[in-house]
């Protein structure tokens, strides 16, 4: 027993060894200042004229009001049914019925859906929409490790809060205060898949050599730069682990930042 | 409402239900003040709801119903709602079964009802909280130099300390103790057990226990409660020693438990 479990670590660790070490070393070998400072050229796709700040600016412009939005609209509601109802009851039953149907959804699905809805309403590609269809997709994630992290939360919290003469509001706060680095490390993930999704955001952010000026405008994200560069009768692999790369370094940085932060919050938790 | 006010608790006609099934019976009991009532009986017979029911955390438990009367200084707390409730609650105050420190320093810890309820008006006076009332549980010569390090560092019968702290701290009238004792071993609990015999001075104790032994080493009162009926109550001499009725004597000699 102990032996499979040995060699499934292993296993697990030879991936993500592999994966990163590729990443680092066929990028490192080919990224260069121009890639990551410049946006395309007018002949980009023949010879290295301008890099990909577009598609990096772009995937951040998705991915940061996406991940702000929906966490605007997923802690109230793992608040809602966690707290407000009680555990047995029909609406919460329905509610993580539902959460977890969305969570199931392929990003792809997500895609096509909103671009179902931008044709009906002569929506064009736009960032506007790249960043609903980015909240679509996190919105669920966060709701479903929310509310499993609300179940890690001691009812006696609730009581002693309750019993000191303190408001739901205020119990509010201080379960607010242990499920925050719960919820900082699940943001993370969420963002971490958000930031490398390519099939969501292929139909509704569309793609773009600049950097969009405004909502309505479409934009470059990084995966989906990725897909084009691999995919081009004339592929351009170096600049697809170039941009695997910054991807791959965005991710990290996300993580561990948010690591030491969560990490600082929660000296006091239990 | 001013401490005079809530004088006495009493307990009249209370049932409860949860679903369909009835958890207690007709419960009348009078709980006297600046004494140590205990609530004693077998497990399951509606002891910790008859608890919880007393500052109304029972609400948070799913297809709960009640009807009675709970009254202190004349306010029924079955009756109370809103703002009525959380000013109740604050003049019940609450040592669970399990410590549970809140996820903050053991300064806010104890600070904290001060802080929510506006009761100190400054640093000063919030330190002087702090101290006066981690003095009076006995923990303020241990923690004096880490007041700000997490609650949750502490040992368990020090978080125990630590949550009666907390509770005096927002100045109650009540304190209900759910067998505060029961997780910690037997210094701690001891500590505990000196620390109501000399807070009943100040405080009325309505504790839970199924520690015969401690029933009988502290407590004043006592009511015995069999499937959700008070079976007996009164002076706790009386009913541990000389009891009355014949159920009370068999769970006394350990013939069920």
């Amino acid at each position: 027993m102990k032996t499979v479990m040995y060699i499934s670590v292993f296993l697990v660790l030879v991936f993500v060894v592999t994966i990163i070490w590729t990443i680092f070393s066929k990028g490192l070998g080919s990224i260069s200042w121009n890639m990551i400072s410049k946006v395309p050229g007018p002949d980009f796709n023949t010879s290295d004229d301008g890099g990909f700040l577009n598609a990096i600016v772009g995937s951040l412009l998705v991915v940061v009001p996406a991940t702000v939005i929906s966490l605007i609209i997923s802690i109230p509601v793992v608040f809602y049914i966690t707290l407000y109802r009680k555990r047995t009851d029909k609406l919460s039953y329905i509610a993580r019925l539902a959460y977890d149907v969305l969570y199931g959804i392929p990003s792809i699905v997500y895609g096509a859906f909103a671009f179902t809805v931008m044709v009906y309403i002569g929506m064009r590609a736009s960032l506007l929409g790249g960043i609903v269809v980015t909240t679509f997709l996190m919105v669920p994630m966060l709701i479903r490790s929310g509310d499993e992290i609300a179940k890690t939360i001691p009812d006696e919290i609730h009581e002693a809060t309750y019993s000191l003469g303190a408001t739901k509001y205020e119990t509010m706060k201080v379960i607010f205060r242990q499920a925050l680095p719960g919820m900082a490390t699940a943001t993370l993930l969420a963002i971490g898949k958000a930031i490398g999704d390519a099939a969501g955001v292929m139909f509704t952010a569309g793609f773009s050599d600049a950097i969009p000026k405004s909502l309505s405008q479409p934009t470059a994200t990084l995966p989906l730069a990725i897909f084009n560069w691999v995919t081009m009768p004339d592929p351009f692999p170096d600049r697809a682990y170039s941009a695997a790369l910054v991807l791959t370094v965005i991710v990290l940085i996300l993580s561990i930042g948010g690591r030491y932060i969560s990490n600082r919050f929660s000296k006091n938790n239990l | 409402m001013d401490k005079s006010d809530i004088s006495s608790l009493t307990v009249r006609d209370l049932d409860l239900f949860i679903e369909d099934r009835q958890i207690l019976k007709n419960i009348n009991l009078v709980i006297p003040n600046n004494k140590i009532t205990c609530i004693v009986g077998p497990s399951g017979c509606g002891k910790s709801t008859l608890l919880k029911t007393l500052n109304r955390l029972i609400d948070d438990t799913d297809g709960v119903r009640y009807s009675g009367e709970i009254l202190i200084g004349g306010k029924n707390i079955l009756a109370a709602s809103g703002p009525d409730l959380i000013e109740l609650r604050r003049h019940i105050g609450l040592v669970p079964q399990r410590p549970c420190p809140l996820p903050m320093s053991i300064y806010e810890n104890v600070a904290y009802g001060c802080r929510i309820h506006g009761l100190c008006k400054n640093k000063k006076q919030m330190n002087e909280v702090v101290e006066n009332y981690l003095t009076e549980v006995g923990l303020w010569e241990e923690v004096k130099d880490r007041l700000n390090s997490p609650a949750g560092k502490l040992s368990i019968g020090q978080q125990q300390r630590l949550c009666l702290a907390r509770s005096l701290a927002v100045r109650p009238e009540f304190i209900l103790a759910d067998e505060a004792t029961s997780a910690l071993d037997p210094v701690s609990s001891k500590i505990i057990e000196d620390l109501f015999v000399k807070l009943k001075e100040k405080y009325t104790i309505i504790m839970v226990t199924h520690t015969l032994r401690q029933a009988l080493r502290i407590a004043d009162h006592a009511a015995f409660i069999y499937f959700g009926e008070i079976v007996e109550s009164g002076d706790a001499v009386k009913v541990f020693k000389n009891p009355e009725k014949d159920l009370t004597r068999k769970y006394l000699a350990g013939v069920f438990s």
